[in-house]
Parts: C-alpha cells; sequence; structure tokens
C-alpha cells in the first residue's frame, strides 16, 4: 500500500475542489442566468475535456506548460522551478480538466432555481451578493455539492492526464491512481489489489453521501 | 407619498399608460390576461424596462429612461406579492418575512405575521401552509420591507373562492394600516369594485378607462372590454341578522336586504355588489312575487347601451343601483328620470363573495 501516493491523491483532490469551488458557483451561475452571444461556445468550450482522450489533453497541457513554451518559461523565470513534473503543474492540470465536472452540475442547479424567487428576492432588497448567500446558494447547493463530489472523485481516479503532465515521482506527482498502474506492472497485485479497494471505498462514500444530502433537500423543498 | 407611472414601449407589448396613486389608495389594473397589466407592476418593481417611461414615489425618481435613471429593483422601496407568491421554500414563514428586512427582527417579524393573522404559524416552512396562508406570508413578506409602494399580482387567483372572500375581508382589514399607494392587478372586475378606491381598465396596453370604482363603471367604453354582464352597482348595508332559514337579513338606508347567509357577525358594515343583469325594475311594488328584496327609489338616469339594453340607475337612498333591462321593458314602462320604482333584487342572485366588509376604504 502506497501511503504516500494515497495522501498525494487526497491532497490533489482537495486542491482541485478548493480551487473549483468558487469556479464552479460563479460560472455556473453566470452561465445559468446570463444570456450572451456566443454561450453555446462557452459551454461547448467547458464540455471540451469530457470528450477529448485524456492523454491529447495531457499533451497539449505539456507542451503548453514545458520549458520550451513561453508559460513554462515564465514560470520558470518568476518560481524558479518547472510547472511539469510538478505538485503545481499537476493541480492546474487537474483545474482545468475537471471544470466541465464542476461547472455543469452547478449551472443546472442554479437553473432549477425559479426565476420568479430571483425576482423576489431583490424585491425584498437584497442585493445581488446577499441573494446569492440566503436564496440562490440554499436553493442550487445540492448542484454544487455534486459538482465538487464529482470533481474529488474524479481526480482521484485521473490517471492518463497525470502521467503526460506529472509522470511519476514518488511523493510529488505520483497519485493512487498512477501507484496502482506501477504495482501491476512489477506484478504486485496484491498491492494494486488493495490500493484499487481503497479507491473503490472513498468513492462509493462520497456518491453514498452526495445522495443522502440531495434526497434530504428534497425533502425539505417538496 | 404618491405612486406616479408613465410607460411608452412597442415591445414585447405595445404600452401607453400613465396614472397616479395617491397614498393609502389602492388602484385596480383591471384587464384581460395580456393586456399588459403584469408588463406594468414588473416596471413599477424594476423587474422590466420599457423603452420609455417614468416611475416616481413620493417624489424619488425609481425609473426615468430619458434622465437614464434605473434603480436595481433591491433600491427601489417596493413591496411585490406575487401571483404565486414566490416564497423562498428553504425558510419558515417568519424568515420569509424577516428576508425582507434590512435588519432581521423576529420581534418585528411576528407582530407583521400578527397582522396577517400567522401568529403561531411562523415556524412553519411554505410547503406546510395552505394557499391562503401561503398568500398571508407573502403579503406579511411585501409589508416587511417597509415600501413606498405596495403592488399586489392577481393575488387571489391560486385560491379557491371560500378562501378568497376570506382573504378579500383581511386585505380590507389591512388596509386601516396602510399608508402607502397600493397597485392591485386583476382580471377579476368582482374583486376590483370591492377593494378598489380607483379602477384603470388596460387593453393591448392601452388606458380604456380610469377613474373611481363608479365612474369606471359607468363607461360604457370601460364596461364593453370588461364585458357588460360585469356591470354592477355597490350597495353598503349593515349585517343586522342571521336567520335560521340560512338567509342573513341586511339593512340598508331604502329598507332590508335578504341575502344567502354572510359570513360578518352582525352590526359588520359591509359592500353588496349587485349585478344590473340580475335587477327586475317595477313601476308599482309587486305583489306575490317570490323574489326578497324590493327596494324603493328612483329613476336617476337612463343610458341607452349598444344592444338591445338600457341601464337604469336608480336611486336608492343615497345610493344608486343599477338595472340592465331591455329598451323594450323600458318603453314599456315608460320610465324618465325622476320617476319612482322598484329594484327587485333576488336573493340567490348575490354570491357569496360579492358581499365584503365595507373596511376603511378612501371614500366611504
Amino acid at each position: 500500500m502506497d501511503w504516500t501516493a494515497l495522501e498525494l491523491s487526497l491532497r490533489l483532490a482537495g486542491w482541485t475542489v478548493a480551487i473549483l469551488l468558487p469556479v464552479s458557483i460563479l460560472f455556473g451561475r453566470f452561465l445559468a442566468f446570463r444570456q450572451f452571444r456566443g454561450k453555446a461556445l462557452v459551454e461547448a468550450l467547458v464540455m471540451l475535456p469530457l470528450v477529448l482522450p485524456p492523454t491529447v489533453l495531457g499533451f497539449y497541457l505539456l507542451v503548453t506548460f514545458g520549458r520550451n513554451s513561453p508559460i513554462g518559461q515564465l514560470w520558470q523565470d518568476v518560481f524558479g522551478s518547472q510547472l511539469v513534473f510538478s505538485f503545481t503543474g499537476l493541480v492546474i492540470a487537474s483545474v482545468i480538466f475537471n471544470l466541465p465536472f464542476a461547472i455543469q452540475p452547478a449551472q443546472r442547479g442554479f437553473q432549477a432555481i425559479p426565476a420568479e424567487l430571483r425576482e423576489a428576492a431583490s424585491c425584498c432588497g437584497m442585493s445581488p451578493l446577499r441573494a446569492l448567500w440566503q436564496v440562490e446558494l440554499p436553493l442550487a447547493w445540492p448542484g454544487v455539492v455534486t459538482a465538487m463530489v464529482l470533481t474529488f472523485a474524479h481526480t482521484l481516479g485521473e490517471f492518463g492526464i497525470v502521467l503526460m503532465v506529472g509522470g511519476s515521482i514518488p511523493g510529488e506527482t505520483r497519485t493512487i491512481a498512477i501507484s496502482i498502474y506501477d504495482r501491476v506492472q512489477a506484478f504486485d497485485t496484491d498491492s494494486a489489489a488493495i490500493m484499487s479497494a481503497v479507491l473503490v471505498a472513498i468513492s462509493v462514500t462520497t456518491i453514498a453521501v452526495t445522495f443522502a444530502l440531495s434526497a434530504r433537500v428534497g425533502r425539505r423543498l417538496s | 407619498m404618491a405612486l406616479e407611472v408613465s410607460a411608452q414601449a412597442s415591445a414585447p407589448i405595445p404600452l401607453d399608460v400613465a396614472f397616479r396613486v395617491a397614498p393609502g389608495e389602492l388602484l385596480a389594473l383591471v384587464g384581460h390576461s395580456g393586456s399588459g397589466k403584469t408588463t406594468l407592476l414588473r416596471m413599477i418593481a424594476g423587474l422590466w424596462t420599457p423603452t420609455q417611461a417614468r416611475v416616481a414615489v413620493n417624489g424619488k425618481t425609481w425609473l426615468d429612461t430619458r434622465a437614464r435613471v434605473n434603480l436595481a429593483p433591491h433600491r427601489r422601496r417596493v413591496g411585490l406579492v406575487f401571483q404565486n407568491y414566490a416564497l423562498f421554500p428553504h425558510m419558515s414563514a417568519a424568515q420569509n418575512v424577516m428576508a425582507a428586512m434590512d435588519k432581521p427582527d423576529p420581534a418585528e417579524a411576528g407582530r407583521i405575521l400578527d397582522l396577517v393573522n400567522l401568529k403561531d404559524l411562523g415556524a412553519r416552512h411554505p410547503a406546510q401552509l395552505s394557499g391562503g396562508q401561503q398568500q398571508r406570508v407573502a403579503v406579511a413578506r411585501a409589508l416587511a420591507r417597509r415600501p413606498q409602494a405596495l403592488l399586489l399580482d392577481e393575488p387571489f387567483s391560486a385560491v379557491d373562492r371560500a378562501t378568497r372572500e376570506k382573504l378579500y375581508a383581511e386585505i380590507i382589514a389591512l388596509r386601516a394600516h396602510l399608508n402607502m399607494p397600493v397597485v392591485l392587478v386583476t382580471h377579476d372586475v368582482n374583486e376590483a369594485q370591492l377593494l378598489a378606491d380607483r379602477m384603470l381598465v388596460i387593453e393591448s396596453g392601452r388606458v380604456l378607462s380610469q377613474g373611481t370604482v363608479a365612474e369606471v363603471m359607468a363607461d360604457a367604453t370601460a364596461l364593453r372590454a370588461m364585458g357588460i354582464r360585469e356591470l354592477a352597482a355597490l350597495l353598503p348595508a349593515t349585517v343586522a341578522e342571521h336567520l335560521p332559514d340560512g338567509l342573513t337579513r341586511l339593512d340598508t338606508p331604502s329598507g332590508p336586504l335578504f341575502l344567502p347567509r354572510v359570513a360578518s357577525p352582525p352590526g359588520t358594515r359591509v359592500r353588496v355588489r349587485i349585478m344590473a343583469h340580475e335587477v327586475i325594475v317595477a313601476r308599482t311594488r309587486p305583489e306575490g312575487l317570490s323574489a326578497q328584496n324590493i327596494l324603493a327609489g328612483t329613476v336617476a338616469q337612463i343610458v341607452p347601451g349598444q344592444g338591445p339594453a338600457v341601464m337604469v340607475h336608480i336611486t336608492v337612498g343615497a345610493h344608486e343601483i343599477i338595472a340592465r333591462i331591455t329598451r323594450r321593458a323600458a318603453g314599456q314602462l315608460a320610465l324618465r328620470p325622476g320617476d319612482p320604482v322598484h329594484a327587485i333584487v333576488k336573493s340567490m342572485s348575490v354570491a357569496r363573495d360579492h358581499v365584503t366588509p365595507a373596511g376603511a376604504t378612501i371614500g366611504d
């Protein structure tokens, strides 16, 4: 059992969720309520990582973040370390890759709020920020929570993109999914089995918790 | 603290309207669905902006398209009761009320809920309340905003008839506590006539008629738009006695009026809406007639209609009853202004929700 890899995976998932939570709320809300030219294009772009093979996305990120790219060079100059094959690079890749999982469910959550309730909030004198906090989030949060659970679970299991951008550096970029692959390559099936079981347990738990929470909200609002 | 509104627009619906509502006054915007009345209400609240419009309350401009003033809804002190109430489903009744306060105050919320007869239900969520109770919470929430204009969008359309009667009485009673202009949007002429001080009849975004309820009721154009069968007069009366046979005796200056059981207790001053097409006119006091109510009066004027009917305005005491009878009948009776006549009203022709407490409306 590779505890370092598990810890690394949880840390990566935690950072991804932490960064994507505000993005999911603000951008999901924006897409839910605003109509603008090119909205369909933006929505399609957000969905792109869902249909793109992870290795393809990983390849482009590797090229974009690499030492020979402007971004990679700028990063190198400012922080003195390279972006690819580092935990930071992994977090950035993970954030990009999880955009559809983080935004789509939140957008659906906000869209489910009747327009009349938002109008009522403003007629009650609530500023947009207060309305978000007192009316929209309490009603849309099942969507936001679903988004975060999906993001979390998805990050734990991501393989292709991590391998492309991060490689398999123990303690830096070797996540549990990579570790499982390594163990299988080394014919250490027992370790792979234990780690796989741990991943299954975490995934089942998170999904169960979301469903339980959604059901509770459903009961309260019906 | 008057509310002044004017609006011109061509889309999404053509609109050309101007009106003013005095403090404490209730104006009913009456029109069919699609006439633009709800759109107007949304404009006052700031939820919709037409091409050219002005909304000012108490001298303060909320919207002036020419001066490029357009306050966001939350910056307008407006109380809006939505047609389907739009209560926040995740909040209790008391929390809904507090949501509209600048500084949430549970004691104040309790006081306002008390005002709408919901004192003990503050902890309930909207899903646990009946339609009528939800409407009361919506009214309480609108009042909690301390609005400078109170807007009611078809507030009685989502409840059953029995509840509606109760809510009419409550709104009438509540008006004693309201000193801001009130705008009621409705398609129900009965509702408008019973609750409003003034009426504005709107059709396809244009004002057909506006004035006091009596003025609008005497306006042929307005009547055509509302439906001539809505023509009715309001007769003030006092509940005298609930009779064992299920009728209630009411006293009017021109004699007793027997109606199906009225909800209010004896002593209550009420207003009875008497439909013009239900009134029979007789030269002499008829005998051997099943109708229970025969009111003596004099013909004030006879207004010809477009079809085969004429409207006979009959002065009864200090008030007026309108009878819509055929031109032929008026001819046979040779009715002329000043003639003594009797107005006959069947008890059963007065619907229960056509009787409401008189309350403290302006002009009463």
